[in-house]
């Protein structure tokens, strides 16, 4: 049987920082699995640019981010096995039996003593809303038009409504105008957009495209394809219907899931709060050897802060392998006021974390406050403003010993 | 020159399926009409999956007899068709006194129609065959000969075993006129074909009777009785075991916990008598009542552990019962208002028309050539599930094409998608239903893109000429120009 030190699973932007930093790290033996039969993961039918200005300061493109990090991963000498899909993961002491099926190699058995997981987020789709209505064809997750448009060079649709705005919707919006479709609405539930600042003005205001906050379809109509779908408001808890919008297509892009279902075979708990695995400050679950980075832990907003995750992820790999990671009693992180979670859900005493938080609602002129349970402050940032859309970064210096639990919260 | 059969079967649900792969048996010519562009298309499709014991029907009504009988066949034919089929048992459970009653009034009624090993279970023997359940819960009445099925995948098992044994499917073709001149049925469909036949046998679910109409026959009306369902999450596990019944109200068995055969706990249907015979839409009211229902009966039961929904339609006959008879127009057999439990009698109706057939004087000798068996393609979901890994890994060196996942959510591979393709399954909900690709909790977001590729290389079919359901249901709109060289 074939055996590897480390085994990343997934060659998106996670598992590709993963790996490049593992080597950078002299973690040698180090095997990436996709089941795409190219390296990069989604970033290839994000043709859009504003990828890598965190990371390497321009302005790239998904492909061209991606392309980057094939390039390290070639120069480090990273081997990869596509077309190849992990269906199994059994951990037997240190140990760790994966199965693979794989287009070139067939049925593989490996043995692993570490495992990244990097296997990123999924969309949520009509059925987790419950859209009521008829089940016509023309109802599209914002992704999977994505890679129809861009990748396959298909068009879906020719009048659309956008349910969501979330980025890949926004983002979706224009693809769609410019490849010549109409698009005709981008509804959000909340009170407030779901995306990016920037995608809200670089998307929909520049093409005119109106979005309605606080409203929902309430019935889609038609019974072969989308002929339209009703739309309500939503005002104080109540819906009030509030217009029929004729339409071929309707996409959804309400959120994403971290894709966890592997992680749960291999015995993985999951947060209920990220869906994605409890860890520890170090990225290690609560199965000892298995690790997590990017959006199968949370999802991230920016691909940048997926990179730096991947990689500081590999380097706590490379403690673990060389049996150099702090052994003490986890501490516990808990989410306060305001607070929708919080990643990593254990801190370890006198190390250094990286808190990454999101708040519930957007707020202006704030303060986030990380307290122990002794009442000590650890930390307390000024922000002029916290919105869900963004991630919130704390860098925790030197978790004082002693402490049993930590809390981060808003103080408004 | 239209081609002449001894007799034409309208409808491939599990009703006409079922009858044209009973009359395959015989040296017979067989003609099986179908409107969609695929067979279990229509209430077939949205059928909960359920052989039914049969206690809920009224003894010495035709529902009872053919359920009871139907019910006896499954282990028999699962085995010769090789569709998912499972006993696991009927479970109706009462939460006070009247509903007691109720089970007593069933069980009762079971009897008569003889159902065996049925058994009146109180509350600890009820938690204890099912613990998820309502503590609250006062009693049970428990079947075990009832069972749970893959219902499309048998209406599909029984079409290809039939087609294998010399009848000829006819897709697409939607009556649009019935003539009988002499002793021939003249049938013609909507896009000008036509065929002619002996006997007609009317299996046409919701249209069966606008069919009989067109043979001048207006004794009966089908209504649509709308039923929604609700599909959760597999990770939710096995809630329940076996199926779970309410004690019934009057029209219909009441709102169910479904273990479906693939898994997923199913929750439904409703039960809400409707005017419109294409109106397969769920709507917000269902699924409250859905819900306010099941998470009485299960408690862990929750909202957002929905994963889809749909809604299917039954057809209800205007008389109380299936019509299964022939009729004052000779040759013309009515297999009409086949609601709950069809499923579970259609081999038993299959039998009855057969035997109508017969009595009509129609020289029906056994063909010799019969072959009964079909054999199901093997899935890596369930290898994987068993993690037999040894037969996989034999598998995946006979067809590589086992090596690639196309259904991340399912484990469904290639080798199973273009094995459902050239089993004529050419639409993204065929292969679906087929192969399960699709169903599981990314609906399909990260491999139809695959499927319409698999479809379009191995049907040979243009991309944008490939449907969800059928023509007006294309997936892709056009090609986006890729500009001028």
């Amino acid at each position: 049987m074939k055996s590897v030190d480390v085994l990343v699973i997934g060659a998106g932007a996670a598992g590709l920082a993963a790996a490049v930093s593992l080597k950078e790290n002299s973690i040698e033996d180090v095997l990436v699995v996709d089941r795409q039969n190219f390296a990069g993961g989604i970033l290839f039918q994000c043709i859009h640019s504003g990828f890598g200005l965190h990371r390497f300061g321009e302005e790239l493109t998904g492909p061209e981010y991606a392309q980057r990090y094939i390039d390290m991963a070639e120069c480090q000498n990273v081997e990869m096995l596509l077309s190849s899909s992990v269906v199994d993961i059994v951990s037997k002491d240190d140990i760790k039996e994966v199965i693979i099926l794989s287009q070139d190699s067939g049925l593989v058995k490996v043995k692993v003593k570490a495992i990244i997981l990097a296997m990123g987020c999924r969309e949520r789709n009509r059925g987790n809303i419950n859209i009521p209505g008829s089940r016509p064809a023309g109802i599209f997750t914002a992704g999977l038009a994505q890679k129809l448009v861009n990748i396959e060079g298909y068009m879906p649709g020719n009048e659309f409504v956008i349910v969501g705005s979330g980025d890949i919707g926004l983002i979706m919006a224009r693809r769609l105008t410019l490849e010549g479709a109409k698009v005709k609405a981008v509804l959000e539930i909340q009170p407030y957009p779901g995306g990016l600042d920037r995608n809200i003005v670089q998307c929909l205001d520049d093409f005119d495209i109106p979005l309605y906050t606080s409203h929902i379809v309430t019935n889609i109509c038609g019974s072969r394809r989308v002929e339209s779908v009703d739309v309500s408001e939503i005002t104080d808890g109540r819906l009030t219907p509030k217009m029929k919008i004729s339409c071929d297509t309707l996409l959804l892009s309400v959120g994403l899931i971290p894709e966890n279902e592997l992680s749960i075979t291999a015995g993985v708990s999951l947060n209920a709060a990220t869906a994605g695995p409890i860890v520890s400050s170090d990225y290690m679950t609560n199965v000892p050897g298995i690790f997590a980075c990017g959006n199968v832990l949370h999802v991230h907003d920016l691909v940048d802060y997926v990179s730096d995750e991947a990689s500081a992820c590999a380097k706590a790999v490379s403690m673990y392998l060389a049996n150099k990671l702090p052994q003490d009693k986890c501490i516990p992180v808990h989410s306060g006021n305001m607070v929708r979670y919080v990643v990593p859900s254990t801190v370890k005493p006198q190390c250094d974390a990286i808190l990454k938080l999101r708040p519930v609602a957007p707020m202006k002129n704030v303060k986030i406050k990380v307290v122990s349970d002794r009442g000590d402050v650890l930390k307390s940032k000024k922000l002029i403003r916290a919105i869900p859309s963004e991630m919130i970064t704390v860098q925790l210096n030197d978790v004082p010993t002693g402490c049993k639990s930590i809390t981060v919260y808003f103080e408004i | 020159m239209s081609k002449k059969y001894d007799i034409a079967i309208i409808g491939a649900g599990v009703v006409g399926a079922s009858i044209a792969r009973r009359l395959s048996r015989y040296k017979l010519t067989v003609a099986l009409l179908e409107k969609e562009v695929d067979v279990s298309f229509g209430t077939s499709k949205a059928n909960s999956g359920i052989i039914h014991a049969g206690f809920h029907d009224t003894p010495g009504s035709l529902k009872a007899e053919l359920c009871v009988r139907g019910n006896t066949e499954y282990d028999r034919l699962a085995d010769e068709l090789e569709f998912p089929f499972e006993r696991r048992g009927e479970l109706v459970v009462a939460f006070d006194e009247e509903q007691q009653q109720t089970l007593y009034k069933l069980y009762r009624n079971g009897q008569q129609n003889g159902v065996r090993y049925m058994e009146l279970l109180g509350r600890e023997r009820t938690l204890e065959l099912e613990p998820n359940l309502n503590p609250d819960v006062l009693g049970s009445l428990y079947a075990p000969t009832a069972g749970i099925i893959g219902p499309y995948e048998y209406c599909f098992a029984l079409v290809e075993n039939a087609v294998k044994n010399g009848v000829e499917l006819l897709l697409s073709f939607e009556v649009a006129g019935i003539h009988k001149t002499n002793n021939f049925f003249s049938v013609e469909s909507s896009d000008g074909r036509s065929i002619e036949s002996s006997f007609l046998v009317n299996a046409a679910g919701l249209c069966a009777d606008r069919i009989a109409a067109m043979c001048g026959m207006n004794n009966f009306k089908i209504t649509p009785r709308k039923g929604e369902e609700y599909l959760l999450d597999k990770r939710v596990g096995k809630l329940v075991r076996r199926v779970i019944f309410p004690a019934p109200k009057t029209n219909s068995k009441g709102i169910l916990v479904i273990p479906t055969i693939d898994g997923p706990v199913m929750i439904g249907p409703t039960a809400d008598d409707i005017d419109d015979k294409e109106d397969f839409s769920t709507t917000k009211e269902g699924l409250d009542r859905v819900f306010a229902f099941t998470s009485h009966t299960v408690p862990a039961i929750r909202v957002s552990d929905i994963i889809t929904s749909f809604a299917g339609l039954r057809p209800v006959p205007s008389r109380n019962d299936f019509i299964i008879d022939k009729t004052e127009v000779s040759g013309f057999i009515n297999a009409a208002g086949i609601q709950s439990p069809g499923l579970t009698a259609s081999p038993a109706i299959a039998e009855k028309i057969c035997g109508i057939i017969l009595s009509c004087g129609l020289r029906m000798e056994l063909n010799p050539d019969f072959n009964p068996k079909r054999k199901a393609k093997i899935r890596t979901r369930t290898l994987v599930e068993n993690r037999d890994y040894d037969t996989l890994g034999k598998l995946i060196q006979s067809d590589k094409n086992y090596s690639k996942l196309v259904c991340r959510c399912e484990n469904v591979s290639e080798a199973e998608i273009i094995d459902a393709i050239y089993r004529g399954h050419t639409t993204i909900d065929s292969i679906k239903y087929a192969t399960r690709a699709c169903s599981g909790r990314c609906q399909g977001g990260f491999c139809t893109s695959r499927i319409l590729q698999l479809i379009s290389e191995h049907a040979g079919i243009d991309i944008l000429k490939i449907t969800k359901k059928g023509p007006g249901s294309e997936l892709i709109l056009h090609r986006i120009d890729k500009g001028h060289q």
